[in-house]
């Protein structure tokens, strides 16, 4: 037993800190410190610049220009640039779509695909989720119909994310009414420039545009563009949804918003005393630090398991839910610690640039959105619910 | 970074399984919760013949050396069948302080019989107004002569019924909560002036309250410096709260396996209650709980013995909290989940349950170790 890092594991973390603090462009660092709005060339320059040191795609075998990493390194990397303050990367293409091409994608989709999502030419989004199908997602009801060399795609996906910025999407679509849902589901590849697909905006409660709704109305999709085989979709997007979740536990971002809470709560003064002296919260704030101390380590002892051999299966499901309440709660004692400047709603100022004058302390205004925008957490990727209904089955045999 | 058990900890973890599973189910304990001294002498007995007994005391005193680590195999395993016999209180909590800040003349009289399985020994240091607070020492050691006389009260003193020696600590100086002037003796159980009133703690363990008046020392009875008592005393708290953790994972890990399998096997409105999906998503959280809890039990064996105290408190403390909130929420959830039968005597659900309550009561509870926590961060 030894909890500690080994001496290359340490060198490992430092090289990614180093290479952190010398690329990571200032403004942007700062706008995800402090919750304001990230551009799309906020996501891609930082992009870039992974792609340039070959630190994209850790998850990816080297033969396809990954890092083929060991689950630890792949850990420190995330968990690292994310305590620095770098923007997140975009998951679609590298967590997503990569891996099941190259589990299950054909070899020109290989050699077309992988090398512009490594580069950050193709922004990919997800359309699974519809209007009728959320968690039930195998009920879905976008529809292809072969016709030709071309299936015809029509239908409607939701809570598509960043999809005003993609120009690809992975969809799945129902290909076969006639079998066992799960069993009738194609995933295709679609460039969102084709013909007949229509993005709108969902603006949520925070009065941010984050979703989507994605419209395919007779869409021509041409026929190679069909990811492995016809009625394995269902298949795919499973294993698509396990890489998904790794990661999902979100450590080193929560690590980052623990040390905001602090700092604002240490300048937040109640009756003359640091909010973060007061009992009832310095208290509060202790109880989500120990949540995320046996969080890490859990996450770490997954780790561990994995990198000695056992496969990843249901601590994917503990991490993602153990993981969203971490977050909600940072994010709700974030909001909490600002007091009545929760209230004011100024949007304006996580624009980057804004000059105005803000609504009292400059660190409030982004709070009670990015909290009520952090709902999303337990609700995405399998609801928290759901995420108990398959530990339930896989890991008590319920 | 390595979680795996070393050689000598899947040793351990093989020896005392089979030991639990041969000679300690749940009809074996009753039958020793029914005897004399409520706990086995023959076990205890056998935990010595196995070199439990000499787990953390230095080779030099007949003992096998281990870490923290080491002991909370043990602690795990012992929670798993809810053991009674007093090894927390001879092994942590007296032969532990003795091998920190001992006189080579106490160990060689002391541990070498501790790891025979002749000696039990209990730390008296709990006082009836003390509650958590460590300094809070109530109890006055006079100097007279070359002797001390101690003076005052001691309050649930674990494994109290049965040790032959208590290291109990008193007064040299200051007032009643000040962190100096606390010194630590060695007292044997025979000793004229000391009253034992010995008694079952509700879970089967068993304790004792202390009364000392006048009971006369030798200036040899201290253990360590005079009046610099109370840094052993708390290293010594957190190493118990370490084996606690262990040993509370353990016991949840039982409490869950049998509540998972009562979901299976009992049968409601026509299916198992198993299928119900408000009882799959609570056993779901109460594994959980366990994995935070074990995850924290980990960390604070590998930190009982930090060199830095600061790192120690505060990493002892988390888990403390952890394991007092997964180990409520288990205990509650599974009784619920039982029904009638999880609060009979006769089901092994229940004795989890209390045990689980009172490692929580020990030491400080996870709201004493939130503060403490969060004055350390």
């Amino acid at each position: 037993m030894d909890l500690k890092y080994s001496d290359e594991e340490r060198a490992f973390a430092d090289e990614v800190r180093a290479f952190a603090r010398a690329e990571l462009d200032p403004a942007v660092r700062d706008r995800v410190l402090n919750h304001k709005r990230l551009g799309k060339e906020d996501f891609l320059g930082w992009h870039r610049k992974l792609h340039s040191r070959g630190w994209v795609a850790p998850n990816w075998p080297t033969t396809y220009g990954g890092c083929g990493w060991n689950a630890v390194n792949r850990y420190i990397h995330e968990e690292v640039l994310a305590e620095e303050g770098a923007p997140p990367l975009v998951a679609f293409g590298v967590n997503m779509i990569g891996p099941v091409l190259i589990a299950f994608g054909s070899d020109a989709q290989k050699q077309y695909y992988l090398p512009r999502i490594l580069s950050g030419e193709d922004w990919w989004c997800q359309g699974f989720s519809e209007p009728g199908s959320g968690s039930d997602l195998a009920s879905l009801r976008t529809k292809a119909v072969l016709d030709g060399d071309h299936w015809v795609v029509t239908g409607q996906k939701t809570w598509t994310t960043l999809a005003q910025h993609a120009n690809l999407i992975f969809c799945l679509v129902r290909t076969d009414a006639s079998v066992k849902k799960q069993e009738g589901i194609t995933m295709l590849l679609i460039d969102m420039n084709t013909p007949g697909v229509t993005v709108r905006p969902i603006i949520t409660i925070d009065g941010e545009h984050e979703v989507n709704e994605v419209f395919f109305d007779d869409v021509r999709v041409p026929k190679e563009n069909i990811v492995g085989e016809p009625g394995k979709g269902w298949t795919y997007a499973k294993f698509l949804l396990s890489h998904e979740r790794s990661g999902i536990a979100r450590v080193g971002q929560a690590k980052r918003e623990l040390r905001r809470l602090k700092e604002i709560a240490a300048a937040e003064m109640v009756d003359g005393v640091p909010l973060i002296e007061t009992k009832t919260f310095r208290e509060k704030i202790a109880a989500v630090e120990i949540d995320l101390m046996a969080l890490e380590l859990t996450n770490l002892r997954m780790i561990a398991a994995e990198k000695s051999g056992q496969a990843p299966g249901a601590e994917a499901n503990m991490l993602k839910i153990k993981g969203s309440e971490v977050q909600q709660n940072l994010t709700e004692l974030l909001m909490e610690a600002v007091g009545p400047y929760a209230l004011p709603f100024n949007p304006d100022a996580l624009e980057p640039g804004w000059n105005g004058e803000p609504i009292g302390p400059e660190y409030a205004a982004p709070l009670a959105g990015t909290y009520f925008n952090y709902r999303k957490v337990s609700i995405y990727g399998g609801s928290n619910e759901i995420q108990r209904n398959i530990l339930s089955k896989s890991l008590l045999g319920l | 970074m390595d979680f795996s058990l070393s050689e000598t900890q899947r040793m351990l973890a093989e020896t005392t399984d089979r030991l639990v599973r041969e000679r300690y189910g749940f009809e074996d304990r009753k039958k020793i919760l029914a005897g004399p001294d409520g706990f086995s002498r023959p076990m205890w007995a056998t935990f010595a013949e196995l070199g439990l007994t000499g787990l953390g005391i230095a080779e030099e005193h007949d003992g096998l050396g281990g870490t923290m680590g080491d002991m909370a195999v043990v602690a795990e395993t012992f929670g798993r069948a809810l053991v009674v016999e007093p090894y927390l209180p001879t092994l942590v909590l007296g032969a532990g302080p003795l091998g920190l800040a001992g006189s080579d003349a106490q160990k060689s009289e002391i541990l070498p019989r501790v790891v025979s399985g002749e000696l039990f020994l209990a730390l008296a240091h709990g006082e009836p107004k003390s509650r958590y607070t460590l300094c809070h020492v109530d109890t006055k050691a006079a100097a007279d002569g070359g002797d001390f006389l101690l003076t005052g009260a001691k309050a649930v003193v674990l494994g109290g019924d049965a040790a032959d020696y208590f290291l109990v600590s008193a007064r040299t100086d200051g007032t009643t909560s000040a962190p100096h002037g606390i010194s630590l003796f060695l007292v044997p159980r025979s000793v004229p002036g000391l009253a034992i009133r010995a008694y079952p703690n509700i879970d089967g363990t068993r304790a004792a309250d202390l009364v000392l008046d006048r009971v006369r020392v030798p200036a040899s009875a201290v253990i360590g410096q005079a009046g610099h008592g109370l840094p052993t005393i708390a290293h010594t708290i957190d190493r118990a709260i370490a084996y606690l953790c262990a040993e509370a994972v353990g016991a949840m890990q039982a409490l869950n396996a049998l509540t998972l399998d009562y979901l299976k096997t009992r049968t409601q409105f026509g299916q198992p209650i198993g299928a119900f999906q408000v009882l799959q998503h609570r056993m779901v959280d109460m594994e959980m709980a366990l994995e935070q809890a074990r995850s924290m039990a980990i960390l604070a064996a590998d930190r009982a013995d930090d060199p830095h105290p600061h790192e120690r408190a505060r990493a002892v403390s988390a888990a403390k909290v952890q394991i007092g909130r997964s180990g409520r929420m288990i205990g509650q959830c599974s009784v619920q989940m039982h029904g009638g039968i999880g609060i009979t005597d006769e089901y092994a659900g229940g004795h989890y349950f209390k045990r689980l309550t009172l490692i929580d009561r020990t030491f400080g509870d996870a709201d004493h170790h939130l503060a403490r926590f969060a004055a350390a961060a």
